[in-house]
């Protein structure tokens, strides 16, 4: 059992430190997946305007972010804006310039793009006929989508939404590159200090457990959104 | 752009390298994939559902860590097997973890395609008196490749994304050369895009290839008029 007794004492040792870390990741979950839906509806709504060039920055926006590496991404963030004089002399400098919250930023943008696809697939899955009943009862434009399409198109994509939310889980795992302290960042530094890969392990077991987590939960909240399906 | 053309030797150098890496990835994901995927159709109950455990694992921790495992991990676990000071490359520590979270998912999409094949169609095989190899080349197989082409591309483009990650174990792709050469000339963001923009074209060449092969996978069903 000497195999245990190692990552036991490791977690007796490391455990805080590898706490903190966890909450940096869920912090950084928490955020991006935040601003993200909150950017991500209007751009999957801007993907089906009747307004062409509306139509063609939304596709653009969500090809190049869906279409590079999302290390790239940070780096050009963190690394390549700084570049800039003006950059560093702006008003977002601050938001950049710290490691923490350039993740968040660059994080947020790219789940942007993949849940606005999603969504906007939802938008199309819409039956055509309760768009038309709504434009029938004289909802308006903004009433139509803010009451019948978006609500209708969230339940849809409640499931892929859920699995964005686990790849986003995942996908925090690259801010440590950027010297966030993140759990990887955490267990990176244990694990350079002991020659060992226990510390890492220790960490893939929690990210394990943390998607099993969220599974369980956006299956109880596409549970609750189909209920009126339900018999 | 100067610049750019003054590093464009050493940025094509690593571009090959990065696609050396995500097709020897692709390659043993693809085969370790069919491998999983018989594993979970299998009539063992215990294979059955240790495979299921290992690939549900790796689809829950990050690409990023498993690199990290996988380059750290194997060159220990070989020295405290033959106390030797062996040290595996970033090359290899990155077409393994590439390649069993490639593995990981393909199993699961090869799974469901196999599922699919019709019943009637494998019962006709059988009545022809066609060996258990020669149905799954002629039967099985061309038909869950066709099934599962589409998330296939996908599972592809998402490796070739993540094969970037292994710059940060030391390999010298693509990204790891427009670093050095960033931090050399002090002009990060240049080179970090003009990463970007390769991986870009990448992906956009590797869309009209899955296209044909869709094409072609497809061509037994064409629409009939």
């Amino acid at each position: 059992m000497s195999l245990f007794d190692d990552y036991y004492t490791l977690l007796i040792e490391s455990g805080p430190e590898i706490l903190d870390g966890f909450i940096v990741s869920l912090k950084l979950l928490a955020g991006s997946c935040f601003f993200a839906f909150l950017l991500a509806v209007p751009l999957a709504i801007a993907r089906v305007s009747e307004n062409a060039w509306l139509r063609q920055f939304a596709r653009t926006y969500s090809s190049i972010f869906r279409g590079t590496p999302l290390l790239v991404q940070i780096f050009i963030f963190y690394y390549g804006l700084s570049q800039f004089e003006a950059v560093r002399n702006s008003v977002i400098w601050p938001l950049l310039g710290d490691s923490f919250y350039c993740g968040i930023t660059v994080l947020a943008l790219n789940l942007t793009a993949y849940m606005a696809e999603d969504v906007r697939a939802g938008i199309m899955a819409v039956p055509h006929g309760e768009k038309e009943a709504a434009t029938a009862y004289g909802l308006s434009k903004f009433q139509c989508y803010r009451y019948i399409i978006i609500p209708r198109a969230l339940s849809i994509v409640t499931p892929v939404l859920g699995n964005e939310v686990i790849a986003q889980l995942k996908a925090t795992a690259l801010v440590s590159t950027i010297t966030v302290l993140d759990m990887t960042g955490i267990v990176r530094r244990l694990s350079a200090r002991s020659y060992t890969t226990d510390a890492l392990i220790i960490a893939g077991v929690i990210y394990a457990l943390t998607t099993l987590t969220i599974s369980l939960v956006v299956r109880f909240a596409e549970h609750r959104n189909t209920r009126h399906i339900r018999r | 752009m100067d610049i750019l053309l003054s590093y464009g030797e050493q940025l094509l150098l690593g571009a090959s390298v990065t696609l050396q890496l995500a097709f020897t990835a692709l390659l043993f994901g693809l085969v370790l994939g069919l491998v999983f995927a018989a594993c979970k159709l299998s009539s063992y109950t215990y294979l059955r559902r240790t495979v299921n455990f290992f690939t549900n694992f790796l689809r829950g921790v990050p690409e990023f860590l498993i690199i990290l495992i996988c380059y750290f991990g194997l060159s220990n676990l070989i020295n405290n097997q033959f106390d030797g000071v062996f040290e595996i490359s970033p090359f290899v520590g990155g077409v393994f973890a590439l390649a069993i979270v490639f593995s990981a998912y393909a199993s699961e999409v090869f799974r469901g395609a196999f599922n699919a094949v019709p019943v009637g169609q494998i019962e006709a095989a059988k009545a022809y008196g066609l060996s258990r190899t020669q149905m799954f080349f002629y039967v099985q197989l061309p038909q869950a490749w066709r099934i599962s082409l589409p998330s296939l591309n996908n599972m592809w483009q998402s490796l070739l994304k993540d094969t970037s990650l292994v710059s940060v174990v030391g390999l010298e792709d693509l990204l790891k050369k427009a670093d050095m050469a960033a931090q050399y000339t002090k002009q990060p963001f240049v080179f970090f895009v003009a990463v970007a923009g390769i991986y870009f074209l990448f992906l956009a060449i590797s869309n009209p290839v899955f296209a044909y092969l869709e094409k072609m996978a497809n061509r037994g069903f064409t629409a009939r008029s």
